[in-house]
């Protein structure tokens, strides 16, 4: 990316981002711009600069931020009418390490409100178009961010990933997009969807983008007690990761390869990468599938090992996914009253009608949709039924990588069953709607990363992505990885 | 008929931390604006997660160890779903399925066992106060720490009802886990009662009378509940399962909401906080810290201090950790006049002292306007301890006992120590025989004592009162009545 200097200021570089913004309008990327702000920041970072002072590693690059984001002073509004009038007092965690190395922030991006959705429709705010084709989805929940990205407005984005809400609209924009290892960058700050499976990720252009940004806004945060121990720049972590698995008896001990090649970096310690079998059937559309046979030939190539996976275990993944997560939602949307903040309902005549005009009014129907199931498999009688199987059902996703990791060091797999379908197609279809996560979904409930990588283009002129799944941790070794596919 | 009660009492034990269980922002809210010890994390702004205050796991593992509990190692959080706006979140964190506090007992000073079910730390809910057309919001208390302690129902009477309360406050401020102070809410009482025919196998219906703060509250309303359940039986009609509240104005339950409307509170595990994970050495490190409880002092010093002082004096346990200093510590050293303990004599237990400061205690200290003031600034155990020993070798008479005793607490002479604030006062008895002696003489050689010796010595026994008060008044009081009386008595024999 580009970075400022004494020659390509900071200025010039909000500018031109902000130029795009107006020229990309149509796009409905944005809910919010900081355009005074935004250039009044980067006029701070040339004076350090000119004055030769040290400045960070992000100086003057323009980014945005998803909605869901709070940032001192922006309305957040997680693309939601009922936090319309919300004006956030603190900055997350994670947009003020970038902020800290100078990054400038230009604005919030538009997504499915509270994230609820697949194709950034669920906007309070509108639809945000399709980069590639304007009569199709973004893609979601994270669409506003996945655009602004495609079409270059800006170098680097936020977004956010409950069952695939960055990989999958990274997927129908062809841009590289990550969900970190759940606990890698901090909660803090940002509107909670699901907070058993939210994890805070980017989208980019390549993945060295990525890995600087990983670099930055990862690690332990004292607001977050569900961050992990820094692990991300850890150089031994993956080997760490692998050594662990050695002591299975699997992975480092896999056979010498007596090709004849040599070996350097990567491929000292990679050997082979999994395919899910599963997956290869009708349910994905055929030019994704013959995507990820040309990235295996390609791998074949270099010299990795192919290995089929049986995932048995998978299947359940979007069922248990419905209903732990509603679950979390139900509970995590029950603050937003009117009592405090945010929007309160004018029809609001006793302490009642304050609730569920507001609720009623605030809130958008997919918001509803699921405020209902959360509610439904955790009412008493049917916790036992729906949550506890859910979670038991999690716990043999959980397993099932862990034992797949033990026979590969990555998998490669789609991200959706097809490319970016058109606006309105599966508005009210909301089980075709949630078949989109049919194969994001189960890394949100195993804690494990993922990236989505571009993979060409589809006849029809759609982009078309796969993802890199890893083992815990595994996160910058992932990114690396990623280089070996392009 | 005559009816069998049976009561199981659920407590919520504010904890005193510095801060609030998920946030930095203050614990103590007394005496301050509405709305002022609130973080964004309390005033569950979007994108808040809760932090977890170690003070409070602490405390925890104290409560439970007074209560002889199991200390869970493995516990876990879980969210209770309600809407009020005294809950900003929409759910209190509590701990539904893994407490951190396991099975245990109490005993009461009836010798009554109570066994405790389990006790579980949660956050407090706001405030709100109800006027005609609108409530307002005071959202200071929230998330406040608390332990909520649940009973096994083996309470049979409101008498037992009321000391497993005070029993459960007294072990409560002894360990220290809270300030207990029960006007502003510290300790709350939900008392479950029913009533089964006497031999009866089955439990009755069960009420539940929400929110008291007294003991004597709780005795009243498991009285009227008691009659009121076997009115209602012995006419016939059903106990109705359902929530009551409690008037200490009318004496009265009135009734709040019935079983049928009971909510749902859709319990599921908090994602936002990990497991806690106590190793068994933190465990025993902590319960460790407890100090000495209402148990082991009436061990200490029963047969010692009166039975009825003494569980006087339990309500207050820092009387009782100075009633320890005094018996158990080392000997004055206040005053330069007392001669040093001689290093490495161990401190003597002292049972006289301990009886003697105890009757101070409760019946000067304890009775004085301001004795709420007096026991947060107690005289040092040192200062106590040569009190009594002055009093012990009649150095000070009672009356003058006292006196010195309450100088004691006198802002003007406070740290000066007994014997010097005696001294300044005048108050030291005159054990001395030989100048006793001398004093009598000089009384006994007046001329208006003349008519009364031998008024003596004809046997009007009464006179030697008479005696008595002159020497004290030659003396200046600082004789020892008693000895001037035996001197009295041999010259005049």
């Amino acid at each position: 990316m580009k970075i400022a200097n004494k020659t390509v200021t900071a200025t010039r570089l909000v500018k031109d981002a902000l130029e795009k913004v107006k020229y990309f309008e149509d796009y409905n990327i944005f809910t919010y711009l900081d355009q005074d702000g935004a250039l009044k920041r980067a006029a701070e970072i040339d004076e350090r600069i000119s004055r030769g002072e040290k400045v960070g590693r992000l100086a003057g690059v323009p980014f945005a931020a998803k909605s869901n984001f709070l940032v001192k002073g922006y309305p957040t509004t997680a693309s939601a009418h009922i936090l319309e009038e919300f004006d956030s007092p603190i900055t997350a965690t994670s947009v003020q390490k970038l902020l800290d190395e100078d990054a400038i922030l230009i604005g919030l991006t538009n997504c499915d409100a509270f994230a609820h959705g697949s194709s950034t429709e669920n906007s309070y705010f509108g639809v945000t178009l399709n980069s590639c084709d304007r009569e199709r989805v973004a893609g979601g929940s994270s669409g506003g961010s996945a655009v602004a990205v495609a079409l270059d407005v800006v170098e680097f984005t936020t977004g956010t990933d409950t069952g695939g809400s960055i990989r999958q609209p990274a997927s129908f924009n062809g841009i590289y997009g990550f969900k970190p290892t759940y606990g890698c960058i901090s909660r803090y700050g940002v509107v909670a969807m699901a907070s058993s499976l939210d994890c805070i990720g980017f989208f980019t252009k390549t993945p060295e983008d990525m890995d600087l940004l990983m670099s930055i806004a990862s690690g332990q945060d004292s607001k977050d007690l569900t961050t992990l121990p820094d692990f991300y720049d850890n150089s031994d972590s993956m080997t760490s990761v692998f050594a662990n698995i050695a002591t299975n008896g699997e992975l480092l001990a896999s056979e010498p390869r007596n090709d004849g090649r040599e070996r350097s970096g990567l491929q000292k310690h990679l050997s082979r990468i999994g395919v899910i079998k599963d997956f290869d059937n009708e349910v994905v559309d055929t030019e994704i599938r013959n995507a990820l046979k040309e990235k295996c030939e390609l791998l074949k190539s270099k010299g990795y090992e192919i290995v089929e996976l049986e995932m048995p275990a998978l299947k359940y993944a979007l069922a248990a996914y419905y209903i732990i997560q509603p679950a979390e939602v139900t509970s995590n949307l029950s603050r937003y009253d009117g009592v405090r903040y945010g929007f309160r309902s004018h029809e609001t005549t006793d302490l009642s009608s304050l609730y569920s005009k507001t609720r009623e009014e605030g809130f958008m129907p997919e918001n509803k949709r699921r405020i209902m199931i959360g509610n439904f498999v955790l009412s008493s009688g049917f916790y036992d039924a729906y949550f506890l199987k859910a979670a038991k059902a999690r716990t043999l996703i959980i397993n099932e990588y862990e034992e797949a990791f033990k026979k590969c060091d990555f998998i490669l797999t789609p991200v959706s069953p097809n490319p970016a379908f058109k606006i309105g197609e599966k508005v009210n279809n909301p089980v075709a709607m949630y078949l989109e996560d049919l194969m994001s979904v189960s890394l949100n409930l195993a804690g494990v990363p993922g990236l989505t990588i571009p993979a060409g283009t589809s006849k029809n002129g759609l982009s078309l992505g796969l993802q890199i799944v890893g083992p815990r941790r595994s996160d910058k070794t992932l990114i690396n990885f990623s280089k070996e596919l392009i | 008929m005559k009816y069998i009660p049976t009561i199981g009492i659920e407590c919520h034990v504010q904890l005193r931390t510095k801060t609030k269980l998920f946030s930095e922002v203050d614990n103590d809210a007394r005496g301050k604006e509405p709305n002022s010890c609130v973080s964004p994390v309390d005033y569950a702004l979007p994108g808040m997660l809760p932090r977890l205050n170690g003070e409070a796991i602490r405390l925890a593992i104290l409560a439970g160890k007074a209560m002889n509990c199991e200390i869970n190692g493995d516990s876990r959080f879980d969210r209770k779903h309600y809407f009020y706006p005294d809950s900003p979140k929409g759910y209190q964190i509590t701990q539904f399925y893994h407490p951190i506090i396991g099975a245990g007992y109490i005993d009461l000073p009836s010798g009554a066992r109570v066994r405790i079910n389990h006790a579980h730390l949660e956050g407090d809910a706001g405030k709100l106060t109800h006027f005609d057309t609108y409530s307002l919001v005071d959202l200071n208390r929230v998330d406040t720490p608390l332990i909520e302690i649940v009973s096994e129902p083996d309470i049979h009477s409101a008498k037992d009802a009321h000391d497993y309360c005070k029993e459960l406050w007294r072990l409560m401020c002894y360990a220290g886990v809270t300030y207990g102070d029960l006007y502003n809410g510290n300790m709350r009482f939900d008392v479950n009662t029913s009533v089964a025919p006497e031999g009866s196998d089955e439990l009755g219906t069960r009420t539940e009378v929400k929110n008291l703060n007294s003991f004597r509250s709780v005795e009243r309303a498991v009285e009227y509940e008691i009659k009121r359940q076997s009115r209602l039986l012995d006419a016939g009609e059903k106990v109705v399962q359902q929530t009551l509240g409690w008037s200490d104005a009318t004496g009265e339950t009135t009734g709040q909401r019935s079983k049928e409307e009971a909510k749902d509170y859709r319990y599921m595990p908090e994602p936002d906080l990990p497991p806690l994970n106590l190793s068994d050495e933190f465990i025993e490190a902590e319960a460790a810290k407890l100090p000495k409880m209402p148990a082991d002092y009436r061990a200490e010093f029963g047969g010692v201090i009166a039975d009825d002082t003494l569980e006087v004096l339990l309500d207050y346990p820092e009387l009782m950790r100075k009633l320890d200093e005094v018996s158990t510590g080392p000997a004055a050293t206040v005053s330069p006049t007392v001669a040093e303990a001689p290093a490495g004599v161990p401190p003597v237990a002292s049972p006289v002292d301990a009886k003697l400061i105890s009757n101070l205690f409760a019946s000067v200290l304890l009775a004085e306007e301001k004795s709420a003031e007096y026991l947060n600034d107690l005289p040092t155990g040192a200062e106590l301890k040569e009190l009594a020993e002055m009093n012990t070798k009649k150095e000070l008479s009672s009356t003058a006992t006292k006196e010195v005793f309450l100088r004691l607490f006198d802002p003007q002479m406070k740290g000066r120590g007994a014997r010097n604030i005696a001294k300044e006062l005048g108050l030291i008895q005159e054990n001395d025989l030989g100048a006793l002696e001398a004093i009598v003489d000089t009384v006994l050689a007046k001329p208006e004592t003349q008519k009364a010796q031998e008024d003596f010595r004809n046997g009007e026994e009464k006179v030697i009162g008479f005696l008595v008060g002159q020497v004290m008044k030659e003396s200046h009081g600082k004789a020892n009545p008693s000895a001037v009386q035996d001197i009295l008595r041999k010259k005049l024999s």
